[in-house]
C-alpha cells in the first residue's frame, strides 16, 4: 500500500508536475488537485508547490489563499492533514495563517536562483523524519519574495518551541530574519520552506544532488505506517 | 469635434483623391503606389494600416529576403528537418517519436527604450512562437550584448534587461539554460537582446499557421487588445484619422507573464484534445499579421468582425486594433463542432476567448467594423507579396586597413610574471568574467529536467524520463571576428555553437540564427550582411546542419555608426542518454588534460588583444569545418564511451580561460606544461578554432589516444588536474582563490 499525496495547481503554479514526479520517485502516488475544486479527493497529504499563483499580483500567495480548494485544506490541516508548502506554497500557507510570519521581497531586490546550503533544525515534523536534526543539506532556492519576517515575539516563540524547521547556512540569500528558511506549525503536520526539495531528487538533474528526497520519503513512511 | 466618416471600401472607392498618411506610416512612395495598383483603388485607412506594418522591414524582410534565400538553396540534406523556414519556428526530429522546435529572435530596440518590458516581451514573443507549433516550451536562452561594462548607461540597461528576462521567464516556469553576455562599446546606444526558446512535442502534434475549411471559426484568445505596442511610425503618429484621440502611446509593449502561462496551459490542453485546425500567435503587427498569414496559408478566405475583439480601451479605432501589439494573444482556427469545447477549456484557465470570424470559401480577407467593410484584400498580397529590395552593397573602404592592422604583431608578455598578470587581467575582464550575478537571476531548475545550464558549454534538457533522451542548445556570436571578416566571422559563430553542443556530448542537428546588423541602406553594412549570410549558408551546408528559421534585425546603429556585424547562431543537438553528458568542471584530481586540435598564432579579434591592447584588427582565426566535424565526432564518441570526464571548448580567451573555468567550477586546480612546438603565450591565449580541452581518466588514456590517432585528430597532453592552483610549469602559479576572486568579483562590482 502506498500513500496518495495531492499537489494543487493554481493558475500560475509552476512546479506542480515536478512535485508530482518527486512524490512518484519517493514511491507514493501523486494526485493532481485543481484550485477551483472544493474537494481534496481523499488524499493523505497535500503539497502546495512553487510558482507565481495569480502572477504574485497583490502579494505572493495572497489571492491563491482564497481559492475554493483552500477551504477544505484549511479545515483538514487544522485537524492534522500533513501539508507541505514549497516557496509559493509557503507564501500561501502564511497568507492563510496556517504558518506564522510572512515573506517580503528579497533584501537585495533581485530574483535569486542558487544551490543553497541548509541545516535541518527539526527532524520530527511529518515531512522531515528521514533527516537527522542538525543535518546539513543542499537544496535549490529560487525566488523573488523569500525574506522571512515576523515580530520578535513570534520569532522567539518559534525558536523556543523548536518550530524553526530549516535555517540557511553560510549565506543568507534573501535577508530572512534569523536565517530562517522554513518553519512548522505546533503539531508538526504543516511545514513551509522557501527552497525547493522537489528539485533535488535525481542525481542527474539540476544540482545533481538528492538531498530533497527525504521530504517525500518521510511523509510516505509516516502515512504508510499509520 | 466631429469624427471623420468610417473609411469603408465603398467610401475609398468613392473618394479616390483622399490623401492618406502613407509616408508617416513608413511606406515609400512606390510602395504605396504598389498597394493602389494591387487593390485597383486607394486603400482604406485599415488596409493601409495592415500593408504598412506587414510591409515593414521587420515583418517583410524586404532588404534581407534576396540573401536569406541561400539558406534554402544551400540547405544540406537532412532527415531531421520536419518543418523548415517560413513557419513560426522550425521543427527537428530528435528520435523516439519526439520533435523539437526552436528559434532565436531579437528584441533590441524596445529593450533600449524600456529595458525591463522590452526584454520581458522578447521572451514572451518567442515562447508564443513555440506554442504555436504545438509544442510545450521547455527552456529559454538569452544571448545579450551591451555597451562598455563601466559605462553609466550600461548600469541602466543591463539590470533592467536581466530583470525583465527573469521576471517573465521565471514566472512562465521555463528554465533559462544558456546564452551569452558580451560587452563592447559598439553596442552602447544599441544593445542586442536576443531570446531563444525550445519546445518539445510528439511528431503528430505539429501544428501550422493556416486557416482551412470554410465555416471553421476564427477564435481570438488571451489578453484583451489595448493601445500598447503601436509603433512610432504608425497610424497613431498621424492625426488624420481622428483628431479627438490622445496622440501618443507607448510604443513598447507591456508583458503579463501570468497571462502567458495560462495561455500556454490552455493552448496545450486544446491541442491535446485535437481541437485546433490552425494557429498563429499575435506578435509583431498583431491582428494584421495573424489574420493575413492564417488566411493566405490556408485554402480559403477569411471574414472577421473587428467589433467582436475584446478591448482594453473602447475608444480604439479599427486601424489601431489591427496594428496593436498587445501581448499574450493567440488566434486559433477551430471546427464549428469543437468551438464550445475550445471555449470551455479557455474558461477553465480564465482565458478570454471570442469568435471573431470564420474561414470562407472565397480567397479574400474581409474585415468589418460597425457593419461596414473596411478591408477587402487578397491576404497573400499583405502577408507574402511585400516589396523585395536588391540593396546595393560594397566592401567598405576601411576593411583592408583593418585587416592589415595585424594583432599578431602586438607586444607580448616577456616573462612568467607578465604572463601571470595578463591571465588575471583576462579572466577578470568583463567579457571573460563569471556571469553568475546575471544568470543567478534566472530559474534553471523549474520543470525538473535541466541536465546542464550556463556556464556549461551548452544547455541540456532531458525530454524523456524513461530513456534519458535529451536535447542541447548553444548560442554563440563574435561581433569582433565578424567585423574583421563577416564571411568567416559568421562561420566561426556557427563553428563555436556546433562545437559547444558536441563538447557536452550531443550531436548537432540544426541551426537557428539571429542576424543583428546596422542599416541596410548603408552599402558597407549590406556587404557585411550579404557576406555573413553567404558564410553561414556555406558552413551549414558543409556541416550538414540546416537553418530552420530565425530572425533578422537591421538598423542597429547609433547615428551613422553601425554595431559590429553580429550574427548570433543557435545550434540544437540531441543526446540519446543525458547520463552520458560531459560537464565543464574538472571531476577528479590526477586526470590527464589533453588539448584537441591545432594551435596557431591567431590573435586577431581575440579577447587577449581586446583586454591587454584594446585592439581590434587583423584576421579572425582560420575556419576548418571538416576539422570541426571530426572534433565533434571525437567528443561525442568519447562522451558516449565514457573516455572523458570533463570537456570545455576553446574560444574567446583561449586555453587559459577554459582551464580556469573548469578549475573553478570543479574546485580543482591544474598543472600545465608547454608542449613541444608551442610557446607559453600562444598556448595560453591563441584563439585557434576547432579545439577543446578534455580531462581523461588514466584508465582511458590509451583508448582515447588510439581513437584520436586512428581518426587523425591532433591530440596533445598538456597537464594534469591537480592541487588548488593553476600552474604553468616554469612560468607562474595562481591559487584558485585568487582566480576566483578575480573571475567572480568583476560583474557584481560593476553592476550590483
Amino acid at each position: 500500500m502506498t500513500a496518495r499525496i495531492g499537489v494543487v495547481t493554481f493558475p500560475g503554479s509552476l512546479d506542480d508536475r515536478d512535485t508530482q514526479r518527486a512524490i512518484r520517485l519517493a514511491g507514493a502516488e501523486p494526485v493532481a488537485l485543481w484550485h477551483k475544486d472544493k474537494n481534496l479527493h481523499q488524499v493523505d497529504a497535500v503539497v502546495l508547490c512553487g510558482g507565481f499563483s495569480y502572477g504574485d499580483y497583490l502579494r505572493a500567495g495572497a489571492i491563491a489563499r482564497f481559492s475554493p480548494v483552500m477551504e477544505p485544506l484549511l479545515e483538514q490541516a487544522k485537524a492534522g492533514l500533513p501539508v507541505l508548502g514549497i516557496c509559493n506554497g509557503f507564501q500561501i500557507l502564511t497568507e492563510a495563517h496556517l504558518l506564522p510570519g510572512t515573506m517580503l521581497r528579497n533584501d537585495h531586490l533581485h530574483f535569486i536562483c542558487r544551490d543553497q546550503k541548509l541545516r535541518v533544525e527539526n527532524a520530527e515534523t511529518s515531512w522531515t523524519t528521514d533527516y537527522t536534526a542538525g543535518q546539513e543539506i543542499h537544496i535549490p532556492l529560487k525566488n523573488n519574495d523569500g525574506q522571512y519576517v515576523a515580530d520578535a515575539y513570534t520569532l522567539d516563540q518559534l525558536e523556543a518551541e523548536g518550530r524553526v524547521a530549516f535555517r540557511y547556512l553560510d549565506f543568507n540569500p534573501n535577508g530572512s530574519q534569523r536565517d530562517i528558511a522554513g518553519v512548522t506549525n505546533e503539531a508538526g503536520n504543516v511545514v513551509g520552506l522557501m527552497p525547493h526539495p522537489e528539485h533535488a531528487v535525481e542525481p542527474l538533474i539540476g544540482t545533481g544532488r538528492t538531498d530533497g528526497l527525504p521530504f517525500f520519503t518521510s511523509i510516505l513512511k509516516k502515512l504508510v505506517n499509520v | 469635434m466631429s469624427r471623420t466618416p468610417l473609411d469603408t471600401v465603398e467610401h475609398a472607392t468613392a473618394t479616390p483623391d483622399v490623401e492618406l498618411p502613407w509616408a508617416e506610416l513608413g511606406l515609400k512612395k512606390d510602395e504605396y503606389e504598389r498597394v493602389v495598383e494591387i487593390l485597383g483603388r486607394r486603400p482604406t485607412g485599415a488596409e493601409l494600416a495592415m500593408y504598412s506594418v506587414m510591409w515593414s522591414e521587420h515583418c517583410s524582410y524586404k532588404s534581407s529576403k534576396v540573401h536569406l534565400r541561400q539558406f534554402g538553396e544551400k540547405a544540406p540534406q537532412s532527415d531531421a528537418l520536419l518543418v523548415g523556414i517560413g513557419e513560426n519556428a522550425g521543427v527537428v526530429d530528435v528520435g523516439q517519436g519526439y520533435a523539437v522546435t526552436f528559434k532565436v529572435e531579437s528584441h533590441n530596440h524596445p529593450s533600449y527604450v524600456e529595458p525591463y518590458q522590452g526584454a520581458a516581451t522578447g521572451v514572451g514573443g518567442i515562447v508564443r512562437d513555440i506554442i504555436a507549433m504545438g509544442a510545450r516550451p521547455v527552456a529559454v536562452v538569452d544571448p545579450l550584448r551591451f555597451g562598455a561594462a563601466d559605462h553609466p548607461d550600461t548600469k541602466r540597461v543591463l539590470p533592467g534587461v536581466v530583470a525583465g528576462i527573469g521576471g517573465y521567464g521565471n514566472c512562465l516556469g521555463l528554465p533559462n539554460i544558456g546564452g551569452e553576455v558580451v560587452f563592447d562599446a559598439c553596442y552602447q546606444g544599441n544593445p542586442l537582446v536576443n531570446a531563444g526558446a525550445i519546445g518539445v512535442m510528439r511528431h503528430e502534434d505539429i501544428h501550422l499557421a493556416k486557416a482551412s475549411g470554410a465555416g471553421n471559426k476564427v477564435i481570438l484568445y488571451g489578453a484583451r487588445t489595448g493601445g500598447d505596442g503601436i509603433g512610432g511610425a504608425s497610424i497613431l503618429a498621424s492625426e488624420t484619422f481622428d483628431d479627438a484621440k490622445p496622440s501618443k502611446r507607448p510604443a513598447v509593449q507591456v508583458g503579463d507573464p501570468f497571462q502567458e502561462k495560462l495561455l500556454i496551459e490552455c493552448t496545450l490542453e486544446a491541442f491535446a484534445e485535437k481541437l485546433v485546425v490552425g494557429i498563429q500567435d499575435l506578435g509583431a503587427a498583431g491582428l494584421s499579421c495573424a489574420t493575413s498569414e492564417l488566411a493566405s496559408n490556408g485554402s480559403g478566405g477569411m471574414r472577421v468582425t473587428l467589433d467582436d475583439v475584446p478591448l482594453r480601451d473602447s475608444t480604439l479605432s479599427p486601424e489601431e486594433i489591427l496594428m496593436s501589439e498587445s501581448q499574450e494573444r493567440m488566434c486559433a482556427v477551430v471546427e464549428p463542432a469543437k468551438v464550445d469545447r475550445f471555449l470551455e477549456i479557455c474558461d477553465k484557465w480564465d482565458v478570454i476567448a471570442t469568435v471573431i470570424g470564420e474561414v470562407t470559401d472565397g480567397d479574400r480577407l474581409e474585415i468589418y467594423w460597425h457593419g461596414g467593410k473596411i478591408v477587402d484584400v487578397d491576404p497573400r498580397t499583405v502577408a507574402h507579396d511585400g516589396p523585395v529590395y536588391e540593396r546595393p552593397y560594397a566592401r567598405p573602404s576601411w576593411q583592408d586597413a583593418l585587416q592589415a592592422d595585424d594583432a599578431n604583431k602586438l607586444a607580448r608578455p616577456a616573462s612568467g610574471d607578465e604572463l601571470k598578470d595578463q591571465v588575471l587581467r583576462l579572466v577578470s575582464s568583463p567579457n571573460q568574467a563569471s556571469k553568475s550575478w546575471i544568470t543567478s537571476q534566472y530559474d534553471h531548475f523549474v520543470q525538473g529536467n535541466t541536465v546542464l545550464a550556463q556556464p556549461e558549454d551548452s544547455g541540456m534538457i532531458r525530454i524523456d524520463e524513461e530513456t534519458g533522451l535529451g536535447v542541447a542548445i548553444a548560442t554563440d556570436g563574435n561581433g569582433r571576428y565578424a567585423k574583421l571578416d563577416p564571411y568567416h566571422g559568421a562561420q566561426l559563430a556557427l563553428a563555436e555553437a556546433y562545437r559547444n553542443v558536441a563538447t557536452t556530448g550531443a550531436k548537432p542537428l540544426a541551426v537557428s540564427d539571429c542576424l543583428n546588423f546596422g542599416s541596410p541602406e548603408d552599402p558597407a553594412v549590406m556587404w557585411q550582411f550579404a557576406e555573413a549570410i553567404r558564410g553561414l549558408a556555406d558552413a551549414c551546408q558543409q556541416l550538414g546542419t540546416p537553418v530552420t528559421g530565425g530572425n533578422v534585425s537591421l538598423y542597429n546603429q547609433t547615428g551613422e555608426v553601425a554595431i559590429h556585424p553580429t550574427p548570433v547562431v543557435a545550434v540544437l543537438g540531441v543526446i540519446d542518454d543525458v547520463a552520458r553528458r560531459t560537464p565543464v568542471a574538472f571531476q577528479e584530481e590526477g586526470q590527464l588534460l589533453y588539448l584537441l586540435g591545432d594551435t596557431r598564432e591567431e590573435f586577431g579579434g581575440s579577447a587577449w588583444s581586446q583586454v591587454i591592447h584594446d585592439h581590434l584588427g587583423g584576421l579572425p582565426p582560420k575556419v576548418d569545418l571538416e576539422r570541426e566535424r571530426l572534433l565533434a565526432e571525437i567528443l561525442i564518441s568519447a562522451s558516449r564511451d565514457g573516455m572523458i570526464d570533463s570537456a570545455h571548448d576553446l574560444s574567446d580567451g583561449g586555453l587559459i580561460q577554459a582551464v580556469v573555468e573548469s578549475a573553478l567550477l570543479g574546485g580543482k586546480g591544474a598543472r600545465l606544461v608547454v608542449p613541444d612546438g608551442l610557446d607559453a603565450f600562444t598556448l595560453l591565449f591563441s584563439e585557434s578554432a576547432g579545439r577543446a580541452v578534455v580531462a581523461v581518466p588514466r584508465s582511458e588514456e590509451l583508448r582515447f589516444n588510439d581513437m584520436c590517432g586512428a581518426r587523425g585528430l591532433p591530440v596533445t597532453r598538456i597537464g594534469v588536474v591537480d592541487g588548488d592552483s593553476v600552474e604553468l610549469q616554469g612560468e607562474f602559479e595562481l591559487p584558485l582563490e585568487e582566480l576566483r576572486e578575480a573571475h567572480e568579483g568583476t560583474i557584481p562590482a560593476l553592476l550590483a
